[in-house]
């Protein structure tokens, strides 16, 4: 049915899919296995996991929109010239997504303590988180193969980051729950979350690619 | 020259974007993260930091040259940089909360990598981690304690004050002089008391052909300027209550010379019996001082004894070898703890005889001359 629904593709339901496989069946933690780090450190509590959650949409949204002006504007033309866009693009989105991460933090610190306290304190932690650069990286191929617009790019970059949110939700839940689970002490802390993030991936996996734009 | 505009064209949408961003960020620092000076009280005045705000506590104090233990960096994974801050820190981040326990959260406990310094703080951190560094000072006063025993008395004067605990040492540096191309350091334990404000006392024996000693006997005069580094070392008094036999030679006076009026000052009465070795009576030293502690101090007995008088001297206290001086007066070593301070020979010697007496090694600590 969605393949259906996909092979129609009026304009408005490809921006739903998009959102939907970027977050869901394409799910950047669980079907790639990218910014692990964050989501085995800050997994041990809700609140912090709600926090961090919030930071990656943010940041993944941001510099994907970001990442694909200076794509479309710099590199592709400048490709045109011989100049090795597709290496480029690497150190460049690197560059453009700490930036911006720096920028981010300092304008909330200075905006609400609040906010800051919920969201701007974990930027820092996910400045070269691998998922965001992931995410760029992904959203390029897009802009290659199908050819997505800004419009596009930034619900696919809110998209992947919606997943990882959605990720590090269900994995500091099940934690929570695990409190009180009697683990085999050699299993304790990372080694029971890698486990079950292996076993939640199972579950994503299978619907990768379910979704075709 | 055609394959030459792609490099330069690559180097410079790499370059002019990474500068782009540069310029965009300082411009956002100069503007966002202007917090100001602001101060950092460290445990309670012993330092007045001065600090640019806007950075990490970890990494102000760090600037200002007070080093706390950290291994992950500053990214809030290691814990090990925990720091006391007792005003100005705001609320606990929710990055600090999964390394503290509730006990810590309490008692102000804060990972200082993931706290800002927006104003001023005021904090504590253990004494031990107030590291060492250079100071400057001038003698202020040089005296003959004995025929071979000197005592300096350094003013300080950059920095004006120095945090110590009773037992620590410093290295004095002896500057190039004579034959001597290069300056030397040399470790000397302080015999001032650590609430005696900016001054160092320093207990020197000549070593014949020693290049610091000669240095200090012969060319150093009081006004003179010196350098040092510290304090350094963990000889010091113990956290327990037990009984003390403290056993020194010479210049290993200095410690426990700061140490016993330390304990006076601070109300510390645990027993303690001084054993002082010397060959003559022309080698012992701070004799009356010592005298009116044991009068005025019940805990505090002082036993100094003489290995090389001869017989018809009228000397009324103990004679023989340390060892064999403390061999007659120690029992009961199993609960007591053991300070040395001395030439290797003779504290080797002294705690063989401390161990036959049941003193463990654990309980036994150790200040040698190299």
């Amino acid at each position: 049915m969605i393949a259906q629904a996909a092979a129609e593709t009026s304009p408005g339901t490809m921006l739903v899919l998009v959102l939907l496989s970027a977050a869901l069946t394409d799910n950047i933690l669980l079907t790639r296995f990218l910014g692990m780090c964050p989501f085995l450190s800050i997994s041990r509590q809700l609140r912090s996991a709600f926090g961090m959650g919030l930071a990656v949409i943010f940041v993944t949204t941001g510099t994907c929109v970001l990442n694909y002006l200076l794509y479309v504007y710099l590199l592709r033309p400048l490709a045109a010239y011989g100049v090795p866009a597709e290496s480029l693009k690497l150190i460049l989105f690197i560059v453009v997504i700490a930036g911006f991460v720096q920028l981010m933090e300092m304008l909330i610190e200075r905006i609400s303590m609040k906010l800051y306290f919920s969201l701007g304190i974990f930027l820092p932690l996910i400045t070269v988180n691998c998922a965001i650069l992931g995410a760029s990286l992904f959203m390029v191929n897009h802009v290659a193969s199908k050819g997505f617009g800004l419009v596009q790019v930034l619900l696919y970059g809110f998209g992947t980051g919606l997943g990882w949110f959605v990720a590090i939700m269900l994995m500091a839940g099940i934690r929570h729950r695990l409190k009180n689970a009697r683990i085999p002490p050699a299993l304790e802390g990372a080694g029971i979350t890698l486990i079950i993030t292996g076993i939640m991936a199972m579950a994503f996996v299978i619907f990768q690619g379910m979704i075709k734009i | 020259m055609t394959f030459l505009l792609p490099i330069l064209l690559a180097s410079l949408a790499a370059c002019g974007l990474t500068t782009a961003l540069a310029a965009v960020l300082l411009v956002a620092e100069r503007y966002l993260v202007n917090y100001g000076p602001c101060r950092i009280d460290v445990n309670a005045g012993d330092r007045e930091l001065e600090v640019a705000g806007g950075e990490t506590l970890l990494a102000s104090l760090k600037g200002a040259g007070v080093f706390l233990p950290s291994a992950c960096g500053g990214r809030g994974t290691c814990a090990y940089c925990k720091v006391k801050v007792l005003e100005g820190g705001g609320p606990v981040a929710p990055t600090e909360l999964p390394l503290l326990t509730e006990e810590e959260v309490a008692a102000n406990v804060r990972i200082s990598c993931q706290v800002k310094v927006r104003n001023d703080l005021r904090i504590e951190i253990p004494e031990q981690l107030l590291s060492v560094r250079q100071y400057r000072g001038v003698v202020e006063r040089i005296r003959d304690l004995t025929h071979d025993i000197k005592e300096l008395r350094i003013r300080l004067t950059e920095p004006e004050r120095m945090d110590f605990v009773a037992g620590q040492y410093v290295q004095l540096e002896a500057p190039a002089y004579g034959d001597n191309p290069e300056p030397v350091y040399r470790a000397y334990s302080m015999s001032s008391v650590p609430s005696e404000d900016g001054v160092v006392e320093l207990i020197i024996r000549l070593v014949p052909g020693g290049i610091c000693t000669t240095w200090v006997f012969t060319i150093l005069q009081e006004d003179d300027e010196v350098t040092f580094s510290g304090p350094y070392g963990d000889f010091r008094l113990s956290e327990s209550d037990r009984a003390m036999v403290w056993i020194a030679g010479g210049s290993g006076m200095a410690p426990f010379w700061s140490m016993v009026r330390h304990m006076k000052e601070k109300g510390i009465a645990r027993p303690v019996r001084y054993f002082f070795g010397a060959v003559r009576r022309k080698d012992l030293f701070f004799v009356d001082e010592l005298r009116a502690l044991e009068a005025e101090l019940e805990w505090f007995t002082y036993v100094p004894a003489l290995s090389g008088e001869t017989d018809h001297d009228p000397w009324a206290g103990e004679r023989g070898l340390i060892t064999e001086v403390v061999d007659r007066h120690v029992e009961n070593g199993a609960e007591l703890e053991a300070y040395l301070c001395g030439s290797p020979g003779m504290i080797d010697a002294a705690a063989k005889v401390l161990h036959a007496k049941g003193i463990t090694e654990e309980r036994t600590y150790y200040d040698k001359f190299g």
